[in-house]
């Protein structure tokens, strides 16, 4: 199955509806994405478009209501809560708004932990950091790492497992847009680096240059925007 | 543990806090569980030292304070001397007195008749046995009120007088009253209240017409199971095994019951307080717990770093406490009731320990409660 040809991410007619009664929404419609590896995809689309709940379709946190959705060529929907927890860890990596990392671990430490929840005690994370540029930084806790510096360990953190697939919620929203511009572009040579495909939902148009492919997302519906 | 040493070190302070409490608490537990150890020396001991079965008293009496109500005749001594699996069966007299020694002392002490080549005569560590009539054995803690060998002791009102030969091997104290043992006879005389002011002799106990006593120690043949229910019916009595006897002694139940129930006071406290702290700090990381989850964290892992977590501070602060409590239980001043003991103090450690993990288990379950989901932007 997981051969050269087979997409990191493959969502087939996707639908998700959430709440309930009256507050129902239909928050993904049919939506379809296939994204290959080292693929940088930017998604935009107003606030309640359905944007988190295509990553949280993606990436396995979510099971859509029809539709299909396939990592490497894996059918989520046919994985117990367990089983998804685990292949979370092993082929998915996120990269969450202002990084979200643990604030008692030094930056080395976060890289540790990931490798260590996915079974794996031998992390080099000094190289991983020193990929995203932050091997300086290894024995800084979050608290005194700025913005963008914590959104690069929070990168790094995302590939320690060598995942296939990258997903990334609003990294830029806490930056400024110089700090922007070098998160994004990062993003953009580690996907191709690593040949890792890249989902990234976004607010801010001005680093969508980055990206090979940008969609739109309105009221749950997935369309092109622009090509890059 | 990899997380949970790392937040231990960065959030030292908050565990600090609570840790302080644990040690507090184990601090107080140690002092109650030595307490309570030296108020059941003081309260029992005289009666733990002795190689009695059980004790017998006469029918229908109160359980508090059994020792000194009861009132036994000869004839009921008989029954329990012939019951089946029964070794020896002696009378026992017991009286609390007031008394003042020869230097003007005043001491009080529970004076034990007793046969005075029976089983339950006096063992001593030094000194002779009873043998005249006029002779007490006491209790080896009265040396700390300058009674020796020699001492004469003078019963108040009725100043009779005795003298100490000799003392018991270690406490030997019942109701927190030191004991002097004495011939059976001489107490028969004492109880009497017909005793001349002076010294008994063999012909003024003689003289005595007095045969009542409080109590039959019962001693049973080695391996042999003693019928009490057939043997207080034969003998119009009511018998107690030697450990329910201690709650015959003046106030033993009530300050073993008030002591016990602080520790137990203090054991729920422990979990409550481990249970309220980390759930607050369950709480305040319900975000790192979501991104850990949406990682791919299983549930179990995380309950187990968390558990670990609790488990070292309620280790290293039981630890402190215990160690604090008991160097503050050595310098105890001599007047207070205090007995440090390894088992007492071991189980209640223990105790503190697994109420504490109790309290922080039920909290740290709400782990599992945690939504990955809440780790994607704008649902936090
Ligand atoms: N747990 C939920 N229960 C009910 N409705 C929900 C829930 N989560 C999201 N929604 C609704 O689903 C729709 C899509 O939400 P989603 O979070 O995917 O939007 P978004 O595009 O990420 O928005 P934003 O840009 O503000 O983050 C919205 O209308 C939202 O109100
Ligand atoms: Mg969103």
């Amino acid at each position: 199955m997981n051969t050269e040809n087979t997409p990191a991410l493959e969502i087939v007619d996707a639908t998700l509806e959430l709440g309930d009664g009256d507050s129902r929404v239909r928050a993904l419609d049919a939506v379809s994405l296939t994204v290959r590896a080292g693929e940088f995809v930017a998604i935009v689309g107003p606030s309640g478009s359905g944007k988190s709940s295509l990553l949280a379709v993606a990436g396995a946190l979510s099971n859509p209501d029809s539709g299909s959705v396939r990592v490497h060529g894996t059918d989520l929907s046919t994985l117990s809560k367990g089983a998804s927890a685990k292949f979370r860890l092993e082929n998915i990596g996120f990269v969450f708004q202002s990084g979200n990392l643990l604030p008692a671990l030094t930056a080395a430490d976060q890289l540790r932990l990931a490798g260590r929840l996915a079974g794996n005690r031998k992390v080099d994370a000094e190289s991983v950091l020193d990929s995203v540029g932050m091997a300086h930084r290894a024995k800084n806790r979050p608290g005194h790492l700025s913005g963008g510096e914590r959104q690069r360990v929070g990168i790094a953190r995302a590939l320690v497992n060598a995942p296939s697939l990258l997903l990334v919620d609003e990294p830029t929203a806490a930056l400024d847009r110089a700090r922007s511009h070098e998160v994004v572009q990062l993003l953009a040579d580690q996907a191709r680096e690593q040949n890792v495909a890249v989902v990234m939902v976004t607010h801010d148009h001005d680093v969508l240059e980055h990206c090979d492919r940008v969609l739109e997302m309105v009221d749950g519906s997935l369309g092109a925007v622009r090509t890059a | 543990m990899f997380l949970a040493l790392r937040e231990l070190r960065f959030a030292r302070g908050r565990f600090a806090l609570m840790g302080t409490v644990i040690a507090l608490i184990s601090v107080l537990v140690v002092l109650l569980s030595g307490l309570s150890s030296g108020l059941v020396n003081d309260g029992v001991s005289g009666l733990k030292a002795m190689p009695v079965t059980a004790f017998a008293f006469d029918e229908g009496t109160m359980k508090d304070n059994a020792f000194s109500r009861s009132v036994l005749e000869e004839d009921q001594l008989a029954p329990w001397r012939d019951a089946e699996g029964v070794q020896a069966a002696e009378p026992m007299g017991v009286s609390i007195v007031n008394s003042t020694t020869d230097d003007g002392k005043q001491v009080d002490l529970t004076l034990f008749g007793v046969d005075t080549d029976g089983f339950i005569a006096p063992k001593t560590s030094s000194g002779e046995g009873l043998d005249r009539a006029d002779g007490i054995v006491v209790s080896e803690t009265l040396k700390d009120d300058g009674v020796a060998i020699g001492t004469v002791v003078t019963l108040d009102r009725i100043d009779v007088e005795l003298t100490v030969v000799g003392f018991t091997e270690g406490q030997a104290t019942f109701g927190h009253v030191d004991v002097a043992y004495l011939p059976l006879e001489t107490w028969q005389l004492i109880a009497s209240n017909t005793a001349q002011p002076g010294v008994p002799t063999d012909a003024t106990v003689a003289a005595a017409d007095y045969s009542l006593f409080s109590a039959v120690a019962v001693q049973a043949k080695d391996d042999a199971d003693v019928d009490l229910a057939a043997a207080d019916e034969a003998a119009g009595t009511t018998s107690m095994t030697l450990t329910e006897s201690f709650n015959a002694s003046p106030g033993y139940e009530a300050e073993t019951l008030t002591l016990s129930m602080i520790q137990v006071f203090l054991y729920v406290i422990c979990a409550l307080v481990v249970g309220a702290f980390f759930t607050v700090w369950t709480i305040q990381r319900a975000g790192d717990l979501a991104v850990l989850r949406a990682m791919g964290a299983s549930s179990r892992y995380l309950l187990r770093d968390s558990l670990a977590q609790a488990v070292v501070v309620l280790l290293v602060f039981t630890g402190i406490g215990v160690a604090a409590g008991v160097a503050m239980g050595a310098i105890m001043p001599d007047a207070m009731p205090f007995e440090l003991e390894a088992g007492p103090i071991a189980t209640a450690s223990v105790l503190t320990i697994v109420l504490g993990l109790l309290g922080a288990a039920v909290a740290v379950l709400r782990i599992t409660r945690v939504d990955p989901l809440a780790a994607l932007g704008g649902r936090r």
